[in-house]
């Protein structure tokens, strides 16, 4: 639809951080890529897509606010130094951040799609996406609902084990 | 009929641990492993460790299991067996090789771990430990709810020091009271590193919100026990060796032995006072 494309269509490139395995540092990394490219002049937002382990609003210490929606949808929240990088993550719409999100995979895929589609990112040159451990539902429900838009590619990351 | 044949197939599994996170990467594989080990040691007992990550088996490579195949007969799956009185069962048995991703939504998952329940023949077991994948979905919400077949004594729950972590295993520690499962205790894994040379002791990952030790506090819950960190331990699981039986004088060694017989004393109790009840 228009307004699916319109709310990605002012980012540049789309680049989505991978490993198949947990805890080896793809929220670490996610963050830190961000936070380098916004330091080298560029417009960043994260997509945090880990819908039951979502980590990058502690790490960038805003676990404690609130998304807002607009006209053009969800407007996401504004991290960093500079307040410059925007990020959206469902840590953001949780009640209490200790409840824990019990989805079956078609309710997860919905909200993917939704957080895809519905953020309005404005104008970025990098939307980082970090994602959970495997290869299930959300790896492919949001590999399907970029697949029409400037994905440039994949990190992956590993430890050596 | 489907509850009656699972009913039917765990009938003979005396105790049930499940082994959760909501994060990954902090052992709940090599935890699991070690449990399964730890309690084979005894002879006399039957353990079976069934591995539900379908994404991200791991159980077959720290078994030394890896291109094992399972053997089907007339009563059901065969599990593969690392000793004769420990059996294992993993979807990694299934892949025809060990990089083939499995790209599978929630319903398919669901489908095999119930089949893993239905179908493996598991024979008379003493100790059933279930090794699961990060998070709380589908794999959790159906391995809770083919096991109400049967009694799961509780969940142990792993976590490492770092508050990145132990924000995801509130959400698991919820999690369990939401469905009612009961939790045995909280493993902290990684929880410092002792030089073998220089016997400083550091913190890999400190804990900036005091660690596990602080979160059961709060949320009334068991610390059975911290880990250190060894570099054996990593070694042993990619040789698929049993850590235990490797380094047997490791400090991790004596604090897994010990956890492991909190979690062993736990169970007989609890089938101690069911008995009492019925």
């Amino acid at each position: 639809t228009s307004a699916e494309r319109a709310n990605l269509a002012g980012v540049r490139h789309i680049v989505l951080v991978l490993s198949g395995k947990g805890g080896v540092g793809k929220s670490t990394l996610s963050t830190e890529l961000a936070l380098a490219l916004r330091h080298a002049g560029k417009r960043v937002g994260i997509l945090d897509v880990d819908l039951c382990g979502p980590s990058i609003p502690r790490m960038l210490r805003v676990q404690d606010s609130a998304v807002h929606q607009c006209d053009s949808g969800w407007v996401p929240v504004f991290v960093g130094q500079d307040k410059a990088i925007a990020l959206m993550s469902i840590g953001f719409l949780l009640e209490r951040p200790d409840d824990a999100v019990v989805w079956r995979g078609p309710k997860k895929n919905a909200l993917i799609k939704q957080f895809v589609t519905d953020v309005a990112w404005g104008e970025l040159d990098f939307l980082i996406v970090d994602t959970p451990p495997g290869t299930s539902d959300e790896h492919i429900s949001t590999v399907e609902a970029l697949r029409p838009h400037q994905l440039l590619g994949a990190v992956l990351v590993t430890t050596p084990q | 009929a489907e509850a009656a044949e699972l009913r039917a197939r765990l009938r003979a599994v005396r105790h049930t641990v499940l082994v959760l996170s909501g994060k990954g990467g902090v052992g709940k594989s090599t935890f699991s492993a070690l449990l399964a080990h730890g309690l084979a040691a005894d002879e006399t007992k039957q353990v079976a460790l069934l591995d539900i990550d379908i994404c991200g088996p791991s159980i077959p490579k720290i078994m030394g299991l890896e291109g094992e195949q399972v053997h089907q007969s007339g009563s059901g799956w065969s599990p593969v067996y690392v000793e004769e009185n420990l059996g294992v069962m993993s979807v990694g048995f299934l892949l025809s090789s060990p990089d083939d991703a499995v790209i599978w939504r929630g319903p398919k998952k669901n489908g095999l771990i119930k089949q893993f329940l239905r179908d493996v023949d598991w024979g008379e077991v003493d100790y059933l430990i279930v090794d699961t994948p990060p998070g709380t979905s589908d794999e959790h919400l159906s391995i809770v709810q083919y096991l109400s077949a049967t009694r799961i004594d509780g969940a142990v729950i792993v976590t490492t020091p770092q508050e990145v972590s132990l924000q995801d295993v509130r959400k698991e520690i919820n999690f369990c009271r939401k469905v009612k499962l009961p939790i045995i205790g909280v493993v902290e894994n990684m929880s410092g590193f002792v030089c073998p040379k220089c016997k400083n002791e550091s913190q890999i990952f400190p804990p900036t919100t005091g660690g596990a030790e602080k979160m059961c506090q709060n949320l009334s819950v068991s610390l059975l026990g911290k880990v250190p960190l060894d570099p054996q331990i990593g070694k042993s699981c990619d040789s698929g060796q049993s850590f235990l039986a490797e380094a047997p004088e490791s400090p991790a060694t004596l604090s897994y032995r010990n956890i492991i017989q909190r979690i062993q004393e736990y169970c007989e109790q609890h089938h101690l006072q069911e008995e009492k009840i019925m």
